[in-house]
């Protein structure tokens, strides 16, 4: 998936985001995560669902890393998943899907298709 | 069918772990036990430290309810007098008969009291009961001078005894020429002497004891050689005397010198009788160490119970800490040249003599002995038991590696599973190893609890704590205390750090003093230490994303994903108006409304959106942040008190509320509860809070540390007859050394387990400002508490706080509509969850 084939969703403006943190961004009956990895100026989007027990939580979980592995924890039961793969690093058999972002003008754009 | 009946004869050590081994095995077989000691099992390895305090209860092997329990009947003070093997029925002291369908001895030894003129005297004593320990300490109080016959290990023991007494001059009289002549060679015996000396013991060897002289009671001894020594006590530890009398007279075959003969299954020349310890003699042999008596005692348990096993000649090794002084011997320790190489190592300087005995080829070690430093002993036995191929060097293992490499042979890792690390017991590494990998013990009490492992004498503890500690390591479990990847510090130290540096920030004092981006564990820990030191506003910018997930939003989230709301209603005590506010609020946004267990009330099923203005009305009605989602204070409980109650002695309600008030808000490393009862009838149910309040007649009684959960705990009494102004200047210190000391998320109960010197060093902390910190903690706890704010009134009155309780960023106004709810009993409740 090259970048000019994804649908860009205008998600918000940077200074809407959250610091080191996560929101919750809309997409018609999706709900896509977005963080602000302020600490390593970088930018991720996941799905909000805890794959786990399914529920809309991940945007309300603490950000930070494992060894060089930037990562989430979700609130409920601190399941943690890659920022980068989607990857489950608490050795459980499931993954999240991951987004592109990018910020323009001061707007954070999300990707909605998926990184694969 | 009639179960068959059991009858074990005596209650020592060994009989005592006959019983738990056969009740671990089966609930069958009826099994009755005779002692003729007044008490039950107790601990003799250890008697010598009924003299340094240690009470009988101390060295008792079982609960007063153990044997009721395992429905075993014990009869105390109530000796077999006599067998009938005919009718298999056994006689004893009260009259009584029973009938066994298997008898069992275990009637253990007697001390060996050689027959020499005047034995019968006055101040003379045996060393072997906590009776005869009892005549002793007596007897002890009018004697100058006292010796002991018996260079053995309980002779030495029993000198030690007498020195604990007060006696200053002690002699010890050895008919060999050397001092434990069963363990130790005449060089170890030197070392051995020479060091005893030093202590203030005479050490008599080559003494043939003649007679005990005086009139009536002992005042000297004298010596086949002529020589004589003043004495006003005797005591005689000059070895063991099987007790056999019994199987004796009812025609069982003993040996010349004492012992019931038994084969390899324990049993004697009756089918029906069996006899295990220290009266049983197998192959010729008695065995006077708890080790082997253990393991009789499993091999009759097990063939009891249709299993097959068979006791063979058993490693006598022993090591032992006499008046503070190593001694330990193991494996073939006598073996001498040509028969092997003998590597021997002395330092009179320092009182230290090692022997090794190595195979002619170098390859294994055979045995050997050590005085004055055994800490290589439970490696050098299991070298030599598990023929573990020695380093080039042998020599390393006794004087350590030098030119600064690791230490020789390689330590526990080397050691085959099978090796039997605690012999009383019969645990081997494997078995320790699993109890760890599979038994999920983790630390050394649930090893011990598991595996029963260093619960005989002890000796095995250093290696079982290295080899728990060694599998924990290797399972990436180990807890070195630092709190994760991005800070190498424990959180006292973290806690110190930061108010030092004077950090008001997770982002600064990652940046300061840890490393990388943090993590869910360094967060919320770094968090809760800024929320301790400092008390602002946890979600003031940049630390609210570093809160634990109910701290992030001040509230607590439910399954589904929506929040629950609890007030502070402190001491329980609320208004008919503030109660009709809760309802009304309730109503109004559609919440699910419950008592809690600290006399609150919980509002369940808010949507993140509502947060701020169900609390907006709320506290327009007067009330504040229960800080239910916090880990702090949640609630002092109260019963009805004074005010009401007919019992009552104090107004608890009005106590509970100026407690609960004090110390709102306050973070610590995990939540803490409270509870004042009225009087000792406790409907609070102080006992069971963090810090609980009772109501005496004087003042107030202050109970710390307890709590429910899952591992519910008692608190323990701190201090009595307080008055309020004192009870509260307690708490104060107490909160503050809790806060400052404890590990992340441990509740205070799990914090005074860990205490070294337990509630003993708290009182010392708190009542008597034993580490003179208590102004300081008065100092900062008062800081605390007047710059205490409801953080919810600071979150509403604050829009770029407020801003983040929505669900979408790019649509404020709509809530998750994720979140799914049921009815039940007329309210709503949360969906199940949607995966299992």
């Amino acid at each position: 998936m090259t970048e000019s084939t994804n649908n860009w969703l205008a998600a918000c403006r940077v200074e809407d985001a959250v610091e080191n943190g996560g929101v919750c961004v809309k997409h018609g009956e999706e709900q896509i995560a977005l963080f602000y990895f302020t600490r390593r100026n970088e930018w991720y989007a996941t799905q909000n669902e805890c794959p786990h027990k399914k529920q809309m939580a991940l945007s309300r979980g603490m950000i930070g890393s494992i060894t060089d592995e930037p990562k989430v924890a979700c609130p409920f039961h601190k399941k943690t998943f890659s920022l980068n793969t989607g990857e489950c690093l608490s050795g459980d058999e499931c993954a999240i899907k991951t987004y592109p972002v990018k910020v323009e003008n001061g707007t954070v754009y999300v990707g909605t298709v998926p990184k694969s | 069918m009639k179960e068959p009946q059991i009858i074990v004869i005596g209650n020592g050590m060994v009989g005592y772990k006959f019983c738990e081994k056969l009740r671990s095995k089966t609930s069958s077989f009826n099994l009755i036990v005779f002692g003729e000691e007044p008490r039950r099992a107790y601990d003799r390895v250890h008697l010598s430290e009924y003299f340094n305090g240690k009470t009988a209860d101390d060295l008792s092997l079982s609960t007063e309810n153990w044997y009721q329990e395992q429905n075993i009947t014990l009869f105390l003070n109530n000796p077999v007098v006599k067998i009938d093997r005919e009718q298999q029925k056994v006689y004893t002291g009260n009259g009584l008969d029973y009938t066994y369908d298997i008898l069992v001895f275990a009637t253990g030894s007697g001390a060996f009291v050689p027959n020499i003129p005047g034995i019968e005297k006055e101040g003379v004593f045996v060393y072997r009961t906590i009776e005869d320990l009892d005549l002793i300490s007596a007897y002890a109080k009018k004697a100058k001078t006292a010796s002991v016959i018996g260079g053995g290990l309980l002779g030495l023991e029993a000198a030690k005894a007498l020195i604990d007494l007060g006696i200053d001059k002690t002699n010890i009289i050895e008919f060999a020429p050397r001092l434990m002549p069963r363990q130790i060679d005449a060089a170890g015996s030197d070392m051995l002497k020479s060091k005893l000396t030093d202590l203030g013991l005479q050490i008599h060897l080559n003494k043939n004891t003649s007679n005990i002289e005086g009139e009536g009671k002992i005042t000297a001894l004298k010596f086949s050689d002529d020589t004589s020594l003043e004495a006003d006590m005797l005591v005689i530890s000059a070895g063991i005397k099987p007790r056999d009398e019994l199987a004796k007279a009812c025609g069982i075959e003993v040996g010349a010198r004492g012992g019931i003969v038994v084969d390899e299954k324990m049993q004697t020349s009756d089918p029906a009788i069996f006899a295990i310890g220290e009266c049983a003699l197998f192959e010729g042999m008695i065995y006077g160490l708890v080790a082997p008596g253990y393991e009789m005692a499993e091999v009759l348990a097990t063939n009891l119970c249709a299993g097959n096993k068979s006791f063979s000649s058993f490693d006598m090794s022993t090591k032992l800490k006499l008046i503070g002084i190593d001694v330990a011997s193991f494996g073939d320790n006598f073996i001498t040249e040509p028969d092997c190489r003998t590597i021997i190592f002395e330092n009179k300087h320092k009182g230290v003599y090692k022997r090794i005995n190595v195979s002619n080829d170098g390859q294994y070690l055979l045995g050997g002995i050590l005085i004055g430093d055994a800490s290589a002993y439970n490696m050098l036995l299991q070298t030599a038991i598990n023929k573990i191929a020695l380093p080039e060097d042998p020599e390393e293992l006794i004087l350590g590696a030098r030119g600064g490499s690791e230490p020789a042979g390689a330590g526990i890792t080397s050691l085959p599973d099978s090796a039997l690390i605690c012999s009383c017991e019969g645990v081997s590494k494997g078995d320790i190893c699993a109890s760890v990998t599979d038994g999920g013990c983790e630390n050394i009490d649930d090893v011990k609890k598991c595996t029963k492992a260093g619960t005989g004498c002890g000796g095995c503890m250093p290696m079982v704590k290295d080899l728990l500690n060694h599998t924990l390591k290797s399972q990436g479990k180990y807890i070195k205390n630092v709190i994760c990847e991005h800070f190498n510090y424990s959180r006292q130290e973290l806690y110190d750090l930061i108010h030092i540096h004077e950090l008001k920030s997770y982002d600064e004092v990652l940046t300061a003093l840890g490393e990388n981006d943090g993590c869910e564990v360094c967060k919320p820990l770094v968090s809760s230490i800024l929320a301790s030191l400092w008390n602002e506003m946890i979600l003031k910018k940049g630390n609210d994303v570093a809160q634990d997930s109910n701290d992030r939003f001040l509230a607590n989230i439910q399954k589904g994903g929506s929040y629950s709301v609890v007030p502070r209603i402190p001491g329980g005590e609320i208004t008919p108006e503030k109660l009709i506010v809760i309802g009304e609020v309730a109503k109004k946004y559609n919440l699910y409304t419950k008592i809690t267990g600290g006399q609150r009330i919980d509002l369940f099923g808010a949507h993140l959106n509502d947060l701020p203005v169900i609390w907006e009305e709320l506290i327009a009605a007067g009330f504040e942040s229960g800080h239910a989602y916090g880990k702090g204070l949640r609630t002092v409980k109260s019963c009805v008190g004074s005010t009401w109650c007919r019992f009552g002695l104090h107004d608890s309600v009005s106590f509970a509320i100026r407690i609960e008030e004090r110390y709102r808000g306050i973070r610590a490393p995990h939540k803490f509860k409270s509870a004042v009862s009225g009087c000792i009838r406790e409907c609070a149910e102080a006992q069971s809070k963090d810090f609980g309040i009772i109501a005496t007649e004087k003042g107030w009684n202050l109970y710390v540390c307890g709590n429910g959960g899952s591992k519910p705990q008692h608190a323990l009494l701190l201090a009595t007859d307080l008055d309020s102004e004192t009870c509260i200047k307690y708490i104060d210190r107490f909160l503050m050394f809790y806060i400052r000391t404890a590990d992340p998320l441990t509740r205070t109960a799990t914090w005074l387990n860990k205490m070294e010197g337990g509630i003993d060093y708290l009182r010392n902390v708190i009542v008597n400002d034993s580490l003179g910190m208590a102004k300081q903690w008065e100092h900062e706890i008062e800081k605390l508490i007047s710059s205490y704010k409801c953080e919810w009134k600071e979150a509403v009155e604050n829009p770029a706080i407020r801003k983040r309780f929505s669900h979408f960023v790019n649509a404020p106004e709509e809530k998750d509509p994720s979140i799914e709810f049921v009815e039940m009993r007329g309210q709503k409740r949360t969906a199940e969850w949607k995966i299992v």
